[in-house]
């Protein structure tokens, strides 16, 4: 399983041809307390880059792009009811969807996780 | 000589113990408990007298409601003491200075209050005949001509309902223009400062334009490079929308050149008037080189802001939009004055209509009484009073808190949080002041300053009330300078403590509901 | 001058502080071609109170009141009682002059109101959640139209041919602004039901109207099943917010979003503004409603209190994509729709629905008496069309003409609909007394013999 991430702050955890997708726990922090999360629905298909979620705070609202171009194939709709979750747990419960890759090529193009950390050093 | 011994003590007593100020009652000397009208036991009853209903005639053939409204109806009294009682949970500008920046909180005058209460104008409906409310578009036609004198534009929208209407009212018409032009589908990239109101931004995109964001510069005016590089591609442009004087408190320096850049690339500029009290009376915008404008007439013209309205925003117009203007609009003819309801014949050119009826009339009163007593000597003393009170706030914190620009500002005075300790936000010092008896200056906002901290006192405040108000801050800005912690609790002396608005926002609860039957048990 | 506290020598002070010469120090951004040597030319200078009140009072004298003479207008605004202590709460400083509660620790006077305002609209309407008000019913209507576009991801809306015509307008304005299609039906004064039938899988929303711009009540839950069949929305407006009191409510039909004019709940006609927007949905639409929302929660000692809540939808955060541009609302009106409400309670609505009922079945009766006219609303509330012998705009002038104002003229709404011309409509309400109603039948029986 690898885990690759984007500029944007989006995290990519591939396993087969399924990637699964939240964002970053950099990001959650940055947004502060998440009181809501809307959700790709099943079925829709994306291409990379384009806005997939959204991810609101008390006075911010993010839109959250997809990393990599795919079809959903689950929303994680425990986030409807614990948007605190993005918060507690972004790296894992915190998943937003899993999106059946289109395009694994693209996964390239994304930073691995030192890459990222530096990234973040440097904003 | 006879002695009474009994009777009260007439001094204080010196204290003995301190006790928890916790009441059974919930209230606290004057400031009184005040439940929810839904926790009262006035259920299935009302508090207003009606004559008892005959119950013989029906036509309304069955579409009838199935249950009651259930609401409870309280007394007057209930009723008087519930709104009083309310009322003193609220800072209002009747209580001290309001010096929310952006928001004109100035001095509502009185004698507005009941003009707009004549019956000839607070009992006359919009769509009885035209003859019989003659005085009521005279009215309108006056307020309009004094509106297009003020901004020496050449024509005015009235029917906006508040100032992102009129945003929209402005925006509709350049939408107009261009559809005119046959360019409406070409032309849709709107230029919008970064320091700009969020509605400039939702205005244009609700009119399904493209925003185009410009940034500022140091001054912290329009970069005009990074606007000359937005304009090298002009066959898409359909305007700008600026504010003049900017969120930043500062006037556009090179505004002529930007309207000339504007209009050489063949789109309009729209102005954002909310910050007319700077230079009422003593700049028009019309010679500027603007092309619409709203004004709101709840800040510079003195209307009250009601807690969140209700505004109202005529809208200004320049030859070049005039045709395109809303309907309903007023024609003085010679049998008095005609409403032109309909975009056809004399209006054919014009965008539609926008909402029910005429306009706000009970704003259009209220700012006609402020305009007759002003006049045009005091109106120009209007704004240069705002200017000088926001100049002479910004002069006594200096030394203390961090002006985000340099130089003299107009009627807002704009500072950053750059001289705050670490660990202290603008949001500790807004609530700070609020324990020293005043409500906070507008926070965050322009986004182009960091945590800003942004001033207007208007003209209305004396300069005894400003010294106040600036030892107040003072003081707060310093304890912010220093770290003192203690900042991150207030308000300590407010009604309530901070409020939980993640809790508000994640678990929406938007209405009363009745308590559910296992509490109710526990009860 | 009395609204300006600086006297000359605070100002020459003040300037000293600053470190500036005069006032024109403050203005050299301004361009110099811009600056005007002295006031501005053409208007009058100031003037004290009483000359401004005797030249206003003059001015409004011009002015038939609805309390002068028997009044029968309606299509849009109603003459209701308003309670003097509602007129009174609204002066109170504390709500006249404060500003939108953004600081909610010390502006929990005006959010408690709101969250009892919403409360009372949502129970009224029998919808989920009601927002803090918009600017008027026209424009909350508009509003309804693109936000189930936005739900519903569709650009087409289907307008009722007995929608307000001003409604109808603004909706159409926003709409296309936005390139959303919209639809009109025919004009028709029992036409809400054909709605059902004109909807289809491009359809976001149907609107319909009850009590219609004529007047007419109909139950719309076949418009909302056909819609909903199509996964559009169905959206409820009223114009007469009364009857509600008496009236199959929009969420007793089906409706996904209730809009209408709250005017008649606490405020004075007002020659049309301000008035007071309501807008209610369904818990779904909660995050998709546009203006402001008031929400419960608790303070840092855990004491119940309320706030602006959901801001994200909002304007000052998501900027262009904002669900509306709306800012200020029309809080002090929904303060005096909510005072009102709190006076009347459900029973007071309903009592006072019955009587607005039955003075327009009273007015209804007269008129029909009256040879030629020809009663055209087959069901109503307290509003209904009648057709008379000969054109509408001469009838209503020489009702006027003995001082009595008799309603529109349905040609003012629908000036290209021929078959409209004799068509008047006409409103009765609580204040609409028996002597008002004989008056009206007696003129109206002059004119057309």
């Amino acid at each position: 399983m690898t885990v690759k991430y984007t500029e944007d702050h989006e995290w990519v955890s591939v396993e087969g041809d399924t990637a699964t997708v939240g964002i970053t726990s950099y990001a959650a922090e940055q947004l502060g307390d998440v009181v809501f999360v809307e959700l790709p629905d099943v079925g829709a298909s994306f291409e990379k880059g384009d806005d997939m979620a959204v991810v609101e705070s008390v006075k911010a609202a993010s839109d959250v792009y997809a990393p990599v171009s795919g079809d959903v194939i689950e929303a994680n709709t425990k986030l409807s009811d614990a948007p605190e979750t993005v918060n507690e747990a972004p790296d894992s419960e915190g998943w937003f969807a899993k999106i059946k890759l289109s395009n694994p090529s693209e996964l390239d193009s994304l930073m691995d996780d030192a890459a990222y950390k530096a990234f973040c050093a440097d904003l | 000589m006879s002695m009474n011994s009994q009777g009260r003590p007439s001094a204080p007593v010196a204290a003995g113990s301190q006790r928890d100020t916790e009441t059974v009652s919930g209230s606290k000397g004057l400031y009184q408990f005040e439940p929810l009208i839904f926790e009262t036991d006035r259920w299935g009853k009302t508090g207003v007298d009606f004559p008892k209903a005959k119950g013989n005639k029906s036509r309304l053939g069955g579409v009838e409601r199935a249950g009651k409204a259930e609401l409870p109806g309280l007394s007057e009294p209930e009723t008087v003491r519930h709104y009083m009682r309310l009322s003193q949970r609220n800072y209002a500008i009747d209580l001290g200075l309001f010096p929310l920046g952006s928001c004109t909180m100035k001095h509502n005058p009185r004698l507005n209050e009941k003009m707009a209460r004549l019956p000839g104008f607070a009992d006359i409906h919009p769509m009885q005949p035209q003859a019989s409310v003659q005085g009521a578009l005279e009215l309108i036609d006056e307020l309009a001509t004094w509106l297009k004198t003020l901004t020496g534009m050449p024509a005015v929208a009235m029917s906006p309902k508040a100032g992102a209407h009129g945003e929209l009212c402005g925006m509709l018409a350049i939408r107009q223009a261009l559809i005119s032009r046959g360019e409406a589908d070409t032309r849709k990239r709107v230029l919008v400062p970064a320091s700009a109101h969020g509605t400039n931004p939702a205005t244009a995109a609700q009119c399904g334009f493209i925003v185009d964001e410009i940034s500022a510069d140091t001054r912290g005016r329009v970069d005009i490079d990074d606007l000359r590089s937005k304009l090298e591609k002009t066959d898409d442009i359909a305007g700008i929308m600026l504010t003049n004087p900017n969120t930043c408190g500062l006037f556009e320096t090179d505004i002529k050149d930007i309207a000339d850049l504007i209009h050489e690339a063949g789109g309009y500029f729209y102005c954002d008037g909310a910050n007319f009290n700077a230079i009422v009376g003593r700049v028009r915008p019309g010679d500027l080189g603007i092309d619409a404008m709203h004004i709101n007439l709840h800040k510079t013209f003195s209307t009250p802001h009601g807690g969140g309205g209700p505004g109202s925003g005529p809208t200004v117009l320049s030859e070049a939009l005039a045709p395109f203007a809303p309907v309903p609009f007023i024609l003085k003819g010679e049998d008095g004055f005609r409403l032109v309801e309909e975009a056809e014949e004399e209006a054919k050119e014009s965008f539609g209509r926008m909402a029910s009826f005429h306009g706000q009339m009970g704003m259009f009163v209220r700012a006609l009484s402020y305009m007759l007593s002003h006049g045009a000597d005091g109106l120009k003393q209007v704004a240069e009073d705002a200017v000088l009170n926001a100049n002479y706030i910004q002069a006594k914190l200096k030394t203390v808190m961090t002006p985000a620009f340099d130089g003299f500002c107009m009627h807002e005075a704009l500072f950053s949080d750059k001289f705050t300790a670490e660990g202290i936000e603008t949001i500790d010092i807004a609530k700070a002041l609020i324990d020293e008896g005043y409500h906070p200056m507008t926070m965050y906002f322009p986004l182009v300053v960091h945590g800003a901290m942004l001033i207007e006192p208007t003209e209305t405040e004396s300069k005894a009330e400003l010294d106040r108000f600036c030892g107040a801050l003072e003081s707060v800005a310093r304890r912010a300078a220093q770290g003192d912690d203690t900042l991150k609790g207030a308000p300590y002396l407010a009604p309530m403590k901070r409020l939980d608005e993640t809790q508000a926002a994640r678990k929406p609860v938007l209405k009363w509901a009745p308590p559910a039957p296992e509490q109710l048990a526990a009860e | 001058m009395r609204y300006l506290p600086l006297t000359q020598e605070d100002r020459a002070d003040m300037l000293s502080v600053i470190g500036a010469n005069s006032v024109d120090d403050f203005y050299t951004d301004v361009p110099e071609s811009a600056r005007l040597p002295g006031t501005v030319p053409g208007l009058p200078d100031h003037q004290g109170e009483f000359a401004v009140e005797r030249y206003l009072t003059k001015l409004a004298s011009k002015n038939v009141t609805a309390s002068d003479s028997a009044f029968f207008v309606g299509c849009g605004a109603y003459k209701h009682h308003v309670p003097a202590s509602v007129d009174m709460v609204i002066q109170r400083s504390e709500f006249l002059t404060t500003y939108t509660p953004y600081q909610p620790e010390i502006a929990q006077g005006t959010l408690q109101t709101l969250f009892e305002f919403q409360t009372q609209v949502a129970e009224i309407t029998a919808m989920d959640v009601a927002n803090a008000s918009m600017y008027d019913g026209a424009t909350s209507c508009a509003e309804a139209a693109v936000m189930a576009c936005r739900a519903t991801r569709r650009k087409k809306v289907v307008l009722s041919g007995g929608l307000h015509p001003h409604y109808a307008a603004s909706t159409k304005l926003l709409c296309e602004a936005q390139g959303i299609e919209v639809v009109q039906l025919p004009a028709a004064i029992d036409g809400e039901l054909e709605l059902a039938g004109a909807v289809d899988d491009a359809t976001a929303c149907v609107i319909g109207q009850s009590p219609n711009v004529f007047g007419t009540i109909t139950d719309m839950t076949p418009v909302a099943d056909a819609a909903h069949e199509k996964k559009a929305l169905f959206v409820s407006v009223f114009t007469e917010a009364v009857s509600l009191g008496l009236v199959k409510p929009p969420g007793e039909m089906g409706a996904d979003i209730a809009v209408g004019e709250g005017q008649s709940i606490g405020n004075s006609l007002n020659f049309g503004g301000p008035y007071v927007g309501l807008f209610a949905a369904t818990q779904k639409l909660v995050r998709q409603m546009p203006g402001r929302l008031c929400g419960e929660t608790t303070d840092a000692e855990g004491k119940r209190g309320f706030v602006l809540t959901l801001s994200t939808r909002e304007q000052h955060i998501r900027r262009d994509k904002a669900t509306s541009n709306i800012c200020t609302n029309s809080g002090l009106c929904a303060l005096a729709f909510t005072a009102h409400m709190t006076l009347l309670g459900g029973k007071g609505l309903h009592d006072l629905a019955v009587l607005n009922h039955e003075a327009a079945c009273d007015l209804a009766d007269a008129l029909e008496a009256v040879n030629g006219v020809e009663i055209l609303t087959p069901r109503f509330f307290n509003e209904f069309a009648f057709r008379v012998p000969m054109n509408a705009a001469d009838a209503l002038q020489g009702l006027l003409d003995r001082d009595v104002v008799g309603g529109v003229r349905a040609s003012r709404l629908y000036p290209h609909e021929d078959e409209l011309s004799n068509v008047i409509v006409c409103a009765a309400t609580e204040c609409t007394t028996s002597e008002d109603i004989a008056a009206y039948a007696s003129a109206l029986k002059e004119i057309l013999s």
